[in-house]
Protein backbone atom coordinates (compact mmCIF):
# COMPACT_ATOMS: atom_id res chain seq x y z
CA UNK A 1 0.00 0.00 0.00
CA UNK A 2 2.65 2.52 1.06
CA UNK A 3 4.95 1.60 -1.77
CA UNK A 4 2.05 2.12 -4.15
CA UNK A 5 1.39 5.57 -2.67
CA UNK A 6 5.06 6.47 -2.89
CA UNK A 7 5.11 5.40 -6.50
CA UNK A 8 2.01 7.45 -7.23
CA UNK A 9 3.77 10.51 -5.80
CA UNK A 10 6.40 10.22 -8.51
CA UNK A 11 5.31 12.15 -11.61
CA UNK A 12 6.60 9.51 -13.95
CA UNK A 13 4.64 6.60 -12.39
CA UNK A 14 1.60 8.77 -11.99
CA UNK A 15 1.75 9.61 -15.67
CA UNK A 16 1.92 6.00 -16.83
CA UNK A 17 -0.73 4.77 -14.34
CA UNK A 18 -3.05 7.62 -15.31
CA UNK A 19 -2.57 6.81 -18.99
CA UNK A 20 -3.68 3.22 -18.44
CA UNK A 21 -6.59 4.19 -16.16
CA UNK A 22 -8.18 6.86 -18.35
CA UNK A 23 -9.84 4.51 -20.92
CA UNK A 24 -11.40 2.39 -18.11
CA UNK A 25 -12.83 5.43 -16.36
CA UNK A 26 -14.03 6.98 -19.58
CA UNK A 27 -15.67 3.88 -21.08
CA UNK A 28 -17.36 2.68 -17.89
CA UNK A 29 -18.49 6.23 -17.12
CA UNK A 30 -19.96 6.72 -20.57
CA UNK A 31 -21.74 3.33 -20.50
CA UNK A 32 -23.32 4.11 -17.13
CA UNK A 33 -24.30 7.61 -18.23
CA UNK A 34 -25.92 6.42 -21.47
CA UNK A 35 -27.78 3.62 -19.65
CA UNK A 36 -28.84 6.01 -16.87
CA UNK A 37 -30.03 8.66 -19.30
CA UNK A 38 -32.03 6.26 -21.50
CA UNK A 39 -33.70 4.63 -18.49
CA UNK A 40 -34.22 7.91 -16.71
CA UNK A 41 -35.63 9.84 -19.64
CA UNK A 42 -37.77 7.10 -21.27
CA UNK A 43 -38.52 4.29 -18.81
CA UNK A 44 -38.78 5.91 -15.37
CA UNK A 45 -42.41 6.78 -14.51
CA UNK A 46 -43.31 10.48 -14.44
CA UNK A 47 -43.50 12.07 -11.00
CA UNK A 48 -47.06 12.32 -9.67
CA UNK A 49 -46.54 15.97 -8.73
CA UNK A 50 -43.95 17.30 -11.14
CA UNK A 51 -44.76 15.23 -14.23
CA UNK A 52 -41.90 14.91 -16.67
CA UNK A 53 -40.13 18.02 -15.38
CA UNK A 54 -38.48 16.03 -12.59
CA UNK A 55 -36.32 14.22 -15.15
CA UNK A 56 -33.75 17.02 -14.99
CA UNK A 57 -32.53 15.50 -11.71
CA UNK A 58 -30.63 13.01 -13.85
CA UNK A 59 -28.33 15.87 -14.83
CA UNK A 60 -28.80 18.20 -11.87
CA UNK A 61 -28.06 15.86 -8.96
CA UNK A 62 -24.81 14.43 -10.42
CA UNK A 63 -23.54 17.95 -11.24
CA UNK A 64 -24.34 19.24 -7.75
CA UNK A 65 -22.73 16.18 -6.20
CA UNK A 66 -19.56 16.59 -8.28
CA UNK A 67 -19.31 20.31 -7.52
CA UNK A 68 -19.02 19.44 -3.83
CA UNK A 69 -16.96 16.30 -4.31
CA UNK A 70 -14.45 18.20 -6.47
CA UNK A 71 -13.96 20.89 -3.81
CA UNK A 72 -13.50 18.24 -1.11
CA UNK A 73 -10.97 16.52 -3.35
CA UNK A 74 -9.13 19.82 -3.86
CA UNK A 75 -9.15 20.51 -0.12
CA UNK A 76 -7.78 17.03 0.58
CA UNK A 77 -5.10 17.47 -2.10
CA UNK A 78 -4.21 20.90 -0.68
CA UNK A 79 -3.83 19.33 2.77
CA UNK A 80 -1.61 16.56 1.40
CA UNK A 81 0.39 19.03 -0.68
CA UNK A 82 1.06 21.43 2.19
CA UNK A 83 1.83 18.82 4.86
CA UNK A 84 3.76 16.17 2.93
CA UNK A 85 4.88 18.43 0.08
CA UNK A 86 3.75 16.02 -2.60
CA UNK A 87 4.00 17.83 -5.90
CA UNK A 88 1.45 15.66 -7.72
CA UNK A 89 -1.22 16.96 -5.33
CA UNK A 90 -0.73 20.50 -6.65
CA UNK A 91 -1.21 19.23 -10.19
CA UNK A 92 -4.41 17.47 -9.11
CA UNK A 93 -5.78 20.75 -7.68
CA UNK A 94 -4.95 22.60 -10.89
CA UNK A 95 -6.67 19.87 -12.87
CA UNK A 96 -9.76 19.72 -10.69
CA UNK A 97 -10.53 23.45 -10.29
CA UNK A 98 -11.97 24.34 -13.72
CA UNK A 99 -13.89 21.03 -13.83
CA UNK A 100 -15.38 21.70 -10.40
CA UNK A 101 -16.29 25.25 -11.39
CA UNK A 102 -17.92 23.98 -14.57
CA UNK A 103 -20.00 21.33 -12.76
CA UNK A 104 -21.01 23.97 -10.18
CA UNK A 105 -22.16 26.18 -13.01
CA UNK A 106 -24.06 23.24 -14.55
CA UNK A 107 -25.74 22.51 -11.22
CA UNK A 108 -26.83 26.15 -10.96
CA UNK A 109 -28.03 26.22 -14.56
CA UNK A 110 -30.04 23.00 -14.38
CA UNK A 111 -31.38 23.99 -10.97
CA UNK A 112 -32.52 27.28 -12.43
CA UNK A 113 -34.16 25.56 -15.41
CA UNK A 114 -35.87 23.16 -13.01
CA UNK A 115 -36.99 26.02 -10.80
CA UNK A 116 -38.81 27.73 -13.67
CA UNK A 117 -41.71 25.21 -13.96
CA UNK A 118 -41.59 24.15 -10.29
CA UNK A 119 -41.26 27.43 -8.41
CA UNK A 120 -42.40 29.70 -11.24
CA UNK A 121 -39.09 31.57 -11.15
CA UNK A 122 -35.58 31.13 -12.55
CA UNK A 123 -33.96 32.07 -9.28
CA UNK A 124 -35.23 31.60 -5.76
CA UNK A 125 -33.30 33.27 -2.94
CA UNK A 126 -35.38 31.23 -0.52
CA UNK A 127 -33.59 27.98 -1.35
CA UNK A 128 -30.36 27.61 0.66
CA UNK A 129 -28.94 24.95 -1.65
CA UNK A 130 -29.15 27.31 -4.62
CA UNK A 131 -27.52 30.23 -2.82
CA UNK A 132 -24.75 28.26 -1.16
CA UNK A 133 -24.00 26.64 -4.52
CA UNK A 134 -23.56 30.15 -5.93
CA UNK A 135 -21.08 30.99 -3.16
CA UNK A 136 -19.30 27.72 -3.95
CA UNK A 137 -18.87 28.95 -7.53
CA UNK A 138 -17.37 32.19 -6.17
CA UNK A 139 -14.86 30.16 -4.14
CA UNK A 140 -13.81 28.27 -7.29
CA UNK A 141 -13.52 31.53 -9.24
CA UNK A 142 -11.48 33.14 -6.44
CA UNK A 143 -9.07 30.22 -6.49
CA UNK A 144 -8.64 30.45 -10.25
CA UNK A 145 -8.21 34.24 -10.10
CA UNK A 146 -5.47 33.96 -7.47
CA UNK A 147 -3.76 31.20 -9.42
CA UNK A 148 -3.87 33.19 -12.67
CA UNK A 149 -2.26 36.28 -11.14
CA UNK A 150 0.71 34.51 -9.54
CA UNK A 151 3.42 33.89 -12.17
CA UNK A 152 5.79 31.93 -9.91
CA UNK A 153 4.70 28.27 -9.97
CA UNK A 154 5.92 27.22 -6.51
CA UNK A 155 4.41 30.31 -4.90
CA UNK A 156 1.11 29.93 -6.76
CA UNK A 157 0.91 26.29 -5.65
CA UNK A 158 1.33 26.96 -1.94
CA UNK A 159 -0.67 30.18 -1.70
CA UNK A 160 -3.63 28.78 -3.59
CA UNK A 161 -3.52 25.63 -1.44
CA UNK A 162 -3.84 27.84 1.66
CA UNK A 163 -6.79 29.62 0.07
CA UNK A 164 -8.52 26.30 -0.65
CA UNK A 165 -8.10 25.12 2.93
CA UNK A 166 -9.47 28.42 4.28
CA UNK A 167 -12.42 28.08 1.91
CA UNK A 168 -12.98 24.45 2.91
CA UNK A 169 -13.23 25.17 6.64
CA UNK A 170 -15.61 28.04 5.87
CA UNK A 171 -17.97 26.09 3.59
CA UNK A 172 -20.01 24.59 6.49
CA UNK A 173 -20.33 28.05 8.08
CA UNK A 174 -21.37 29.64 4.79
CA UNK A 175 -23.92 26.91 4.21
CA UNK A 176 -25.28 27.16 7.75
CA UNK A 177 -25.60 30.94 7.67
CA UNK A 178 -27.31 30.89 4.27
CA UNK A 179 -29.73 28.29 5.63
CA UNK A 180 -30.42 30.38 8.74
CA UNK A 181 -30.93 33.44 6.57
CA UNK A 182 -33.36 31.74 4.19
CA UNK A 183 -35.34 30.18 7.03
CA UNK A 184 -36.52 33.73 7.74
CA UNK A 185 -37.90 33.98 4.24
CA UNK A 186 -40.99 32.10 3.26
CA UNK A 187 -39.83 28.61 2.41
CA UNK A 188 -40.36 27.07 -1.03
CA UNK A 189 -43.87 25.65 -0.99
CA UNK A 190 -43.87 23.48 -4.10
CA UNK A 191 -40.80 21.44 -3.44
CA UNK A 192 -40.47 20.01 0.02
CA UNK A 193 -37.62 17.89 1.36
CA UNK A 194 -38.65 14.43 2.48
CA UNK A 195 -41.46 14.18 -0.05
CA UNK A 196 -42.73 10.87 -1.39
CA UNK A 197 -40.19 8.06 -1.35
CA UNK A 198 -38.48 7.73 -4.69
CA UNK A 199 -39.53 4.85 -6.94
CA UNK A 200 -36.82 2.30 -7.66
CA UNK A 201 -37.39 2.80 -11.41
CA UNK A 202 -36.44 6.43 -10.83
CA UNK A 203 -33.69 5.68 -8.32
CA UNK A 204 -31.54 3.23 -10.27
CA UNK A 205 -31.05 5.49 -13.30
CA UNK A 206 -30.13 8.29 -10.88
CA UNK A 207 -27.54 6.14 -9.13
CA UNK A 208 -26.17 5.08 -12.52
CA UNK A 209 -25.91 8.74 -13.53
CA UNK A 210 -24.14 9.72 -10.29
CA UNK A 211 -21.58 6.92 -10.54
CA UNK A 212 -21.20 7.39 -14.30
CA UNK A 213 -20.67 11.14 -14.02
CA UNK A 214 -18.15 10.60 -11.24
CA UNK A 215 -16.19 8.18 -13.41
CA UNK A 216 -16.41 10.62 -16.31
CA UNK A 217 -15.17 13.41 -14.02
CA UNK A 218 -12.37 11.10 -12.91
CA UNK A 219 -11.24 10.49 -16.47
CA UNK A 220 -11.30 14.21 -17.31
CA UNK A 221 -9.40 14.95 -14.10
CA UNK A 222 -6.73 12.38 -14.99
CA UNK A 223 -6.36 13.83 -18.50
CA UNK A 224 -5.99 17.36 -17.15
CA UNK A 225 -3.65 16.32 -14.34
CA UNK A 226 -1.53 14.34 -16.82
CA UNK A 227 -1.14 17.41 -19.01
CA UNK A 228 -0.29 19.53 -15.97
CA UNK A 229 2.31 17.00 -14.76
CA UNK A 230 3.88 16.84 -18.21
CA UNK A 231 4.03 20.63 -18.34
CA UNK A 232 5.68 20.81 -14.93
CA UNK A 233 8.16 18.04 -15.69
CA UNK A 234 8.96 19.21 -19.19
CA UNK A 235 12.66 19.47 -18.41
CA UNK A 236 13.02 15.99 -16.97
CA UNK A 237 14.37 13.18 -19.09
CA UNK A 238 11.25 10.98 -19.13
CA UNK A 239 9.03 13.87 -20.15
CA UNK A 240 11.36 14.85 -22.99
CA UNK A 241 11.34 11.25 -24.17
CA UNK A 242 7.56 11.20 -23.97
CA UNK A 243 7.22 14.44 -25.87
CA UNK A 244 9.53 13.28 -28.63
CA UNK A 245 7.16 10.36 -29.27
CA UNK A 246 8.93 7.40 -27.68
CA UNK A 247 7.12 5.00 -25.38
CA UNK A 248 8.03 4.96 -21.72
CA UNK B 1 10.39 31.72 24.74
CA UNK B 2 12.92 34.22 23.41
CA UNK B 3 14.69 34.94 26.68
CA UNK B 4 18.03 34.96 24.93
CA UNK B 5 17.00 38.15 23.12
CA UNK B 6 15.77 39.72 26.36
CA UNK B 7 12.37 40.25 24.80
CA UNK B 8 9.07 38.78 25.88
CA UNK B 9 6.25 37.86 23.58
CA UNK B 10 4.16 40.72 24.84
CA UNK B 11 6.82 43.34 24.16
CA UNK B 12 7.12 42.19 20.57
CA UNK B 13 3.38 42.37 20.16
CA UNK B 14 3.28 45.82 21.74
CA UNK B 15 6.11 47.19 19.63
CA UNK B 16 4.51 45.96 16.42
CA UNK B 17 1.10 47.27 17.47
CA UNK B 18 2.41 50.71 18.44
CA UNK B 19 4.48 51.06 15.29
CA UNK B 20 1.54 50.20 13.03
CA UNK B 21 -0.81 52.55 14.87
CA UNK B 22 1.73 55.35 14.55
CA UNK B 23 2.07 54.67 10.86
CA UNK B 24 -1.67 54.89 10.35
CA UNK B 25 -1.81 58.15 12.34
CA UNK B 26 1.00 59.63 10.26
CA UNK B 27 -0.92 58.94 7.05
CA UNK B 28 -4.41 60.16 7.92
CA UNK B 29 -5.62 60.09 4.32
CA UNK B 30 -5.20 56.29 4.25
CA UNK B 31 -7.54 56.17 7.17
CA UNK B 32 -9.97 58.90 6.24
CA UNK B 33 -10.58 58.21 2.55
CA UNK B 34 -12.34 54.85 3.07
CA UNK B 35 -14.39 56.45 5.85
CA UNK B 36 -15.46 59.34 3.62
CA UNK B 37 -16.25 56.79 0.91
CA UNK B 38 -18.42 54.88 3.41
CA UNK B 39 -20.32 58.02 4.46
CA UNK B 40 -20.75 59.39 0.93
CA UNK B 41 -22.08 56.21 -0.68
CA UNK B 42 -24.43 55.36 2.19
CA UNK B 43 -25.72 58.94 2.00
CA UNK B 44 -26.14 58.63 -1.78
CA UNK B 45 -28.45 55.59 -1.59
CA UNK B 46 -31.59 57.46 -0.47
CA UNK B 47 -31.32 59.60 -3.64
CA UNK B 48 -31.41 56.50 -5.82
CA UNK B 49 -34.23 54.63 -4.09
CA UNK B 50 -37.50 55.69 -2.54
CA UNK B 51 -36.54 57.79 0.49
CA UNK B 52 -39.69 57.21 2.54
CA UNK B 53 -39.13 56.32 6.17
CA UNK B 54 -40.46 52.77 5.84
CA UNK B 55 -38.25 52.02 2.84
CA UNK B 56 -35.14 53.45 4.50
CA UNK B 57 -35.54 51.45 7.71
CA UNK B 58 -36.00 48.32 5.61
CA UNK B 59 -32.92 48.71 3.42
CA UNK B 60 -30.75 50.59 5.95
CA UNK B 61 -29.07 47.67 7.76
CA UNK B 62 -28.20 45.93 4.50
CA UNK B 63 -26.74 49.03 2.88
CA UNK B 64 -24.74 49.98 5.96
CA UNK B 65 -23.26 46.50 6.14
CA UNK B 66 -22.51 46.24 2.41
CA UNK B 67 -20.79 49.62 2.50
CA UNK B 68 -18.89 48.76 5.66
CA UNK B 69 -17.47 45.70 3.90
CA UNK B 70 -16.69 47.62 0.70
CA UNK B 71 -14.88 50.46 2.47
CA UNK B 72 -13.08 47.87 4.57
CA UNK B 73 -11.83 46.08 1.46
CA UNK B 74 -10.28 49.38 0.35
CA UNK B 75 -8.16 49.56 3.51
CA UNK B 76 -6.77 46.04 3.22
CA UNK B 77 -4.00 46.99 0.81
CA UNK B 78 -2.26 48.97 3.57
CA UNK B 79 -2.17 45.99 5.89
CA UNK B 80 0.92 44.30 4.41
CA UNK B 81 1.62 45.86 1.04
CA UNK B 82 3.29 49.03 2.36
CA UNK B 83 5.65 46.95 4.48
CA UNK B 84 6.34 44.60 1.59
CA UNK B 85 7.21 47.55 -0.67
CA UNK B 86 9.76 49.18 1.61
CA UNK B 87 11.29 45.90 2.80
CA UNK B 88 10.10 46.05 6.41
CA UNK B 89 8.14 42.85 5.93
CA UNK B 90 11.30 40.79 5.40
CA UNK B 91 12.62 41.97 8.76
CA UNK B 92 9.29 41.24 10.43
CA UNK B 93 9.42 37.70 9.05
CA UNK B 94 13.07 37.27 10.08
CA UNK B 95 12.50 38.50 13.62
CA UNK B 96 12.81 35.89 16.41
CA UNK B 97 9.29 36.68 17.60
CA UNK B 98 6.66 34.21 16.35
CA UNK B 99 5.23 35.59 13.13
CA UNK B 100 1.54 34.78 13.88
CA UNK B 101 1.76 36.98 16.98
CA UNK B 102 3.21 39.91 15.02
CA UNK B 103 0.54 39.37 12.36
CA UNK B 104 -2.09 39.51 15.08
CA UNK B 105 -0.59 42.80 16.31
CA UNK B 106 -0.83 44.19 12.79
CA UNK B 107 -4.44 43.01 12.52
CA UNK B 108 -5.33 44.68 15.82
CA UNK B 109 -3.70 47.94 14.71
CA UNK B 110 -5.62 47.71 11.44
CA UNK B 111 -8.87 47.25 13.32
CA UNK B 112 -8.11 50.22 15.60
CA UNK B 113 -7.44 52.43 12.57
CA UNK B 114 -10.18 51.16 10.23
CA UNK B 115 -12.84 49.37 12.24
CA UNK B 116 -13.05 51.70 15.22
CA UNK B 117 -13.48 54.94 13.21
CA UNK B 118 -16.17 53.20 11.19
CA UNK B 119 -18.00 52.24 14.37
CA UNK B 120 -17.65 55.78 15.73
CA UNK B 121 -19.08 57.33 12.58
CA UNK B 122 -21.85 54.74 12.09
CA UNK B 123 -24.48 56.41 14.36
CA UNK B 124 -24.62 59.31 11.87
CA UNK B 125 -25.45 56.89 9.10
CA UNK B 126 -27.98 55.21 11.39
CA UNK B 127 -29.74 58.54 11.84
CA UNK B 128 -29.78 59.12 8.06
CA UNK B 129 -31.54 55.76 7.74
CA UNK B 130 -34.16 56.72 10.38
CA UNK B 131 -32.94 54.25 12.99
CA UNK B 132 -34.05 54.47 16.61
CA UNK B 133 -31.39 54.95 19.30
CA UNK B 134 -31.67 51.36 20.55
CA UNK B 135 -31.35 50.06 16.97
CA UNK B 136 -28.18 52.10 16.61
CA UNK B 137 -26.79 50.41 19.72
CA UNK B 138 -27.50 46.99 18.21
CA UNK B 139 -25.84 48.14 14.99
CA UNK B 140 -22.74 49.20 16.92
CA UNK B 141 -22.62 45.80 18.61
CA UNK B 142 -22.80 43.97 15.25
CA UNK B 143 -20.19 46.30 13.76
CA UNK B 144 -17.88 45.72 16.73
CA UNK B 145 -17.69 41.95 16.26
CA UNK B 146 -18.14 42.15 12.51
CA UNK B 147 -15.32 44.57 11.71
CA UNK B 148 -12.86 42.63 13.82
CA UNK B 149 -13.82 39.47 11.94
CA UNK B 150 -13.44 41.43 8.68
CA UNK B 151 -9.92 42.48 9.71
CA UNK B 152 -9.03 38.86 10.48
CA UNK B 153 -10.46 37.44 7.24
CA UNK B 154 -9.16 40.36 5.20
CA UNK B 155 -5.67 39.73 6.55
CA UNK B 156 -5.69 36.31 4.87
CA UNK B 157 -6.64 37.84 1.53
CA UNK B 158 -4.08 40.63 1.85
CA UNK B 159 -1.28 38.25 2.82
CA UNK B 160 -2.06 35.84 -0.04
CA UNK B 161 -1.60 38.64 -2.58
CA UNK B 162 1.46 40.56 -1.35
CA UNK B 163 3.55 39.50 -4.32
CA UNK B 164 0.97 40.78 -6.83
CA UNK B 165 0.76 44.34 -8.09
CA UNK B 166 -2.63 46.08 -8.10
CA UNK B 167 -4.19 43.28 -6.13
CA UNK B 168 -7.09 45.28 -4.72
CA UNK B 169 -9.85 43.69 -6.78
CA UNK B 170 -8.29 40.25 -6.45
CA UNK B 171 -8.35 40.52 -2.63
CA UNK B 172 -12.06 41.33 -2.80
CA UNK B 173 -12.71 38.29 -4.99
CA UNK B 174 -10.86 36.02 -2.58
CA UNK B 175 -12.36 37.14 0.71
CA UNK B 176 -15.93 38.16 -0.19
CA UNK B 177 -17.39 34.61 -0.22
CA UNK B 178 -15.86 34.02 3.21
CA UNK B 179 -17.23 37.34 4.49
CA UNK B 180 -20.81 36.49 3.47
CA UNK B 181 -21.71 34.98 6.89
CA UNK B 182 -20.65 38.25 8.57
CA UNK B 183 -22.78 40.23 6.12
CA UNK B 184 -25.81 37.97 6.62
CA UNK B 185 -25.67 37.99 10.40
CA UNK B 186 -24.66 41.66 10.69
CA UNK B 187 -27.45 43.00 8.53
CA UNK B 188 -30.13 40.50 9.57
CA UNK B 189 -29.52 41.02 13.29
CA UNK B 190 -30.24 44.75 12.92
CA UNK B 191 -33.22 44.01 10.67
CA UNK B 192 -34.63 41.49 13.14
CA UNK B 193 -34.22 43.91 16.02
CA UNK B 194 -36.20 46.52 14.08
CA UNK B 195 -38.90 43.91 13.45
CA UNK B 196 -39.05 43.25 17.18
CA UNK B 197 -37.63 39.71 17.24
CA UNK B 198 -34.85 38.31 19.36
CA UNK B 199 -31.37 39.42 18.32
CA UNK B 200 -29.01 38.02 20.91
CA UNK B 201 -28.45 34.80 18.95
CA UNK B 202 -27.20 36.82 15.97
CA UNK B 203 -24.68 38.59 18.21
CA UNK B 204 -23.64 35.25 19.70
CA UNK B 205 -22.98 33.93 16.21
CA UNK B 206 -20.94 36.99 15.25
CA UNK B 207 -18.77 36.79 18.33
CA UNK B 208 -18.32 33.05 17.75
CA UNK B 209 -17.32 33.67 14.13
CA UNK B 210 -14.89 36.31 15.38
CA UNK B 211 -13.25 33.82 17.75
CA UNK B 212 -13.18 31.17 15.03
CA UNK B 213 -11.45 33.55 12.61
CA UNK B 214 -9.06 34.53 15.41
CA UNK B 215 -8.05 30.88 15.75
CA UNK B 216 -6.88 30.37 12.18
CA UNK B 217 -6.35 33.76 10.56
CA UNK B 218 -2.97 34.73 12.17
CA UNK B 219 -1.50 31.33 11.31
CA UNK B 220 -2.81 31.27 7.74
CA UNK B 221 -1.66 34.87 7.18
CA UNK B 222 1.78 34.16 8.61
CA UNK B 223 2.20 31.10 6.37
CA UNK B 224 1.05 33.07 3.32
CA UNK B 225 3.40 35.98 4.12
CA UNK B 226 6.35 33.61 4.41
CA UNK B 227 5.57 31.96 1.07
CA UNK B 228 4.70 35.24 -0.63
CA UNK B 229 7.93 37.00 0.28
CA UNK B 230 10.23 34.16 -0.75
Amino acid sequence: MWTFLHKMASPRYFYSIATSLIPWFLVSGLILMVAGLINGLFYAPPDYQQGDAFRIIYVHVPSAYISMMAYSLMAFAAFVALIWRIKIAHAVIVGAAPLGAWFTFLALLTGSIWGRPMWGTWWEWGDPRLTSELLMLFLYLGYMALRASLPNLAQADKLSAILILIGAINIPIIHFSVEWWTSLHQGPTLLKAGGPAIDSLMLYPLLAMIIGTTLYFGSLLLVRTKAEVLNREKNSRWAKKMLSGDQL
Amino acid sequence: MNKSNNTSLLSGFNAMFRRDCLQYIKNPSQLLNPLIFFVMITAAFPFAVDSSKLQLTQIGPGIIWIMAILSYLLTLQHLYLDDADDGCLDYIILSPQPLPLLVLAKICAHWISSGLPLIIISPIIGIIYQMQVDTILVMIATLFFGTFALSLIGSIGASLTISINNSNILVSLLVLPIMIPILIFGARTIGLYQAGTTTISGLYFMSAYCMFALSFSPFASAAALKIGSE
